[in-house]
């Protein structure tokens, strides 16, 4: 592979990784703006933990993962108090402060960032995207992504069916958390270098472009949604400042067109080869759909 | 969501705007007392700067008050303002006018910032309103006002390039008073930005069109069924919106005397904090959040140097969420969605 494709490759499979954090919650009707606070508390954990206590990459990723998870948990109760809207400005509000923070630490290098010092191949980001996704894929198919969907879907019946809808969501903070984390972590080792301008609002606000685009019904959402996004500016890539015009007409034309994302369970049921042979959707999707 | 937007209380818009007045000259004397004349100086500075931060804050409020909207496009629209003001005259056009090209051409800019937030109504929320049945369907608006925020943005990088530009004012008058700058146009920028805010107030209370837009705010479907033609009364929100933005950015671009495509994401997050501070959907929670997030700024850069604002500012904000998530003065039934 050629140095530029790795970067791609590199770039996707963090991507990948961070856009199932925030579809994990979201998956679950929570909206979460502040994305890049815990990728930076999981890069500048690992970072830290490589440069200046000297651990190996088997101590610095697991210990960036268990602190963003840590993070999410607790940072999930007074998010939790907070709905739509609101639930959006409070993350957008931790991203922030989170950045502030870090840009002002000495610990951490403040505005000039921090070199890591052990190196993570291509190899193993391309092993943690492709787990990842799979135990997503695991994860909304159990007993717990039954809960999640159901709480997307109407919380209020959730409720009455039975489900501990708190318990879910922070458990689904919690999961997102250490997700962000592990992206942060293989970012921080994959290109040596951390610093807090990269964890900026901007990067929180296409993550979720991400999800929102790709679709919050089924665990396929944010796979096609970050290839669309990491892929199509690399398509574009002639019109130079042209790309982002047409980015953004693609995103506004999306939300005009097709408002729940690329990817919905009828599109998924009607792919799956159980109904290659009839034009029907599957009885379960149907009643997905009209609910 | 009644009792949460403020703007339908029944309180008397101007003696706030009074009582805002006197605070801040209470602020300025109480520190003048205290700690002379350099930290009076930051004071100053600060109220100057909240009240940029404050009109853009009651741009983001009225739409999320009305509407429970977040539109993103706000800083652009702030920055579109600057933007459009500087090529016009840098290009020329104006240039028959004489002395008061400047003038016109930040008007032709609120009149192009308010023209694109009418775009933003045709595209984000006239056919948005489709409801699919989950709980992330609020965030459709958001996410393609973040689409415009991209095309703009960039729109403008094209036609009139990435670097920071000097605009032309004509005037330099600041008053001294005591020992102290008070530049002229700051303190008329205060002034006017307090006004507009004191007239949207009116508008909002004493007006059909103000009852109507309020009645949306309280329920869209009720609004509709007492005869309220909601479809024509939103675009009025959005182009307040555009004024907000424009009025703000002209201030900004007489004040500093700078323009910069990236002028509006600085500002345009700082009037979010300033928002959830004073409570969503309340307009004078808007002004005295605005007025706060500018003394801390200036506050803060003061005591413990340039790179601290961002810490304090969402760190005051991160604690107002947790302790008291419906802001200093909003009502706690914020935030449930409606649209």
């Amino acid at each position: 592979m050629s140095g530029y494709a790795t970067g791609i490759v590199a770039i996707l499979c963090i991507n990948l990784i961070f856009a199932y954090a925030i579809f994990v919650t979201a998956a679950a009707g929570q909206l979460n703006l502040g994305g890049a606070g815990f990728q930076a508390i999981g890069a500048y954990t690992a970072a830290w933990l490589s440069s200046n206590a000297g651990q190996p990459v088997v101590v610095t990723i697991p210990l960036a993962m268990v602190t963003t998870a840590l993070i999410g948990f607790l940072i999930s109760f007074p998010v939790l108090r907070t709905r739509g809207v609101y639930m959006v400005l409070a993350t957008f509000a931790f991203g922030q402060f989170v950045s502030g923070f870090l840009l002002r630490s000495p610990t951490f290098g403040g505005a000039i960032g921090m070199v890591v010092s052990d190196y993570v191949g291509i190899g193993l980001l391309i092993a943690a995207a492709i787990i990842t996704t799979a135990l997503v894929f695991f994860l909304m198919a159990s007993r717990l992504g039954l809960a999640i969907r159901s709480i997307h879907d109407d919380e209020p019946v959730s409720t009455i069916m039975g489900v501990n809808v708190r318990a879910v969501q922070v458990t689904t903070f919690t999961i997102g958390g250490a997700l962000a984390g592990l992206s942060g972590a293989l970012y921080a080792h994959h290109f040596s270098f951390v610093e807090a301008q990269y964890f900026n609002s901007l990067l929180s606000i296409y993550v979720l472009l991400f999800v929102l685009i790709g679709g919050t019904q089924t665990a396929w959402g944010p796979l096609v949604g970050s290839l669309f996004f990491t892929l199509l500016p690399e398509v574009l890539r002639v019109g130079g400042s042209w790309r982002y015009v047409v980015f953004g007409v693609a995103i506004v034309a999306m939300m005009v067109l097709r408002p729940q994302g690329i990817v919905t369970r009828e599109l998924v049921s009607r792919l799956s080869p159980r109904n290659w042979f009839g034009s029907r959707p599957a009885p379960a999707a149907r009643m997905a759909d009209g609910g | 969501m009644s009792d949460a937007v403020s703007l339908g209380k029944p309180k008397p818009a101007l003696s706030k705007g009074v009582l805002i007045a006197l605070a801040c000259i209470a602020a300025a004397g109480l520190a003048m007392l205290l700690g002379g004349r350099v930290i009076t100086q930051q004071i100053i500075s600060g109220l100057m700067l909240g009240s940029i931060y404050m009109t853009v804050a009651v741009a983001f409020t009225l739409t999320i008050g009305v509407l429970n909207f977040l539109n993103f496009t706000i800083p652009t629209l702030f920055m579109l303002t600057g933007m459009v003001a500087w090529g016009l005259l840098a290009r020329g056009y104006l240039a028959g006018f004489g002395g008061w090209a400047w003038l016109l051409a930040l008007l032709a800019g609120i009149a192009v910032s308010i023209l694109a937030s009418l775009v933003v109504e045709r595209f984000t929320f006239r056919y948005l309103k489709t409801r699919h049945g989950d709980a992330t369907e609020h965030a459709i608006p958001l996410v393609s006002s973040l689409g415009f925020l991209l095309i703009f943005e960039h729109l403008v990088l094209i036609a009139l390039g990435s670097e920071a530009q000097r605009f032309p004012v004509p005037f330099k008058a600041d008053l001294y008073l005591g020992g102290l700058v008070i530049g002229l146009p700051q303190l008329a920028s205060l002034a006017l930005a307090l006004g507009i805010v004191a007239g949207l107030t009116y508008v909002l209370k004493q007006t059909r069109m103000g009852r109507a837009l309020r009645t949306i705010a309280e329920s869209p479907d009720t609004a509709s069924l007492l005869g309220v033609e909601v479809a024509r009364i939103v675009p009025i929100v959005f182009i307040l919106t555009g004024l907000l933005s424009g009025v703000a950015a002209a201030l900004f671009t007489v004040n500093y005397g700078d323009v910069s495509p990236f002028m509006g994401e600085h500002i345009g997050t700082k009037a979010i904090a300033a928002m959830v501070l004073g409570g969503l959907g309340s307009v004078w929670g808007a002004v005295a959040g605005g007025l706060i997030v500018g003394l801390a700024e200036t506050l803060s850069i003061h005591f413990l140097g340039g790179d601290s604002v961002q810490m304090v500012v969402w760190g005051m904000l991160l604690l107002v969420i947790i302790l008291r998530p419906q802001g200093l003065f909003g009502a706690s039934s914020i935030g449930k969605g409606k649209m």
